[in-house]
């Protein structure tokens, strides 16, 4: 019996229509809302809001 | 705002306005493709999602500070982002590798873990307390004998200078003592099996 050294293939093909939790998303959008940058002579400050 | 119509463009730049419903708007257009892409990269969610979170953050954190200049060319900026971050993932995973289970080979079914778990430990020291109780019943000699050779790993050459007698005795001694222990154990039908 000759051996096999193929890899085998990933049994889950990548499903197009993945899209990442609403969690993820609305983390982001609360990160973006919470984060200013203060611009203060040339140097840029970043802040994070709760 | 007329999300199907405005161009990633307009949306970057009300969002750098201040504008923070145009970066949902950007996210729901491209989080398909982009978590597409990088799911199909490092073929785990959990990952995946990781990534995708890294990507916006740095993709906010450059909108805010400025750096963003690729005026009309949003999407490809955020896949060489994401690109970037999955090229990191497998430095990182490369320095300290990881080992993937597949159906055809299963890493436990050769490591195999020698300790003995709670149930095994528990049986290993009341066994262990059973042949120390039926040793304090054998005559003193042999137990002393018996001792010496199974506990303090004694030579028998080492067992007859301590007790001061020939080593064909103290040979004698540790006989009698297992088949004094081995006729204790048959008598009572001591079960001493781990």
């Amino acid at each position: 019996m000759p051996k096999m050294y193929s890899k085998p293939s990933r049994p889950e093909r990548v499903n197009e229509n993945l899209v990442p939790k609403d969690e993820t998303i609305k983390f982001l959008l609360d990160y973006s809302k919470a984060l200013s940058v203060i611009d203060y002579q040339n140097l840029k400050f970043e802040a994070l809001l709760n | 705002m007329n999300q199907s119509k405005t161009t990633d463009a307009v949306l970057v730049s009300s969002y750098l306005k201040g504008e923070e419903s145009s970066l949902s708007i950007l996210i729901t257009r491209h989080k398909q493709r982009i978590y597409s892409f990088i799911y199909s990269k490092v073929f785990d969610r959990d990952v995946a999602e990781d990534v995708f979170q890294d990507t916006f953050i740095k993709v906010i954190n450059s909108l805010k500070r400025g750096k963003y200049n690729e005026e009309g060319k949003f999407l490809p900026w955020v896949m060489r982002i994401a690109h970037n971050l999955v090229i990191d993932h497998f430095r990182k995973n490369n320095r300290m590798p990881k080992f993937e289970n597949n159906s055809d080979f299963n890493i436990f079914s050769v490591l195999s873990d020698n300790s003995l778990n709670a149930e095994k430990g528990m049986i290993k020291e009341q066994v262990e307390s059973d042949v120390r109780r039926l040793i304090e019943e054998l005559p003193e000699d042999q137990k002393e004998v018996l001792m010496m050779r199974i506990y303090k790993d004694m030579s028998f050459k080492e067992i007859s200078e301590q007790t001061g007698v020939s080593i064909n005795t103290a040979l004698g001694r540790m006989r009698y003592a297992l088949i004094n222990l081995r006729k204790v154990i048959d008598k009572h039908n001591i079960v001493l099996t781990n």
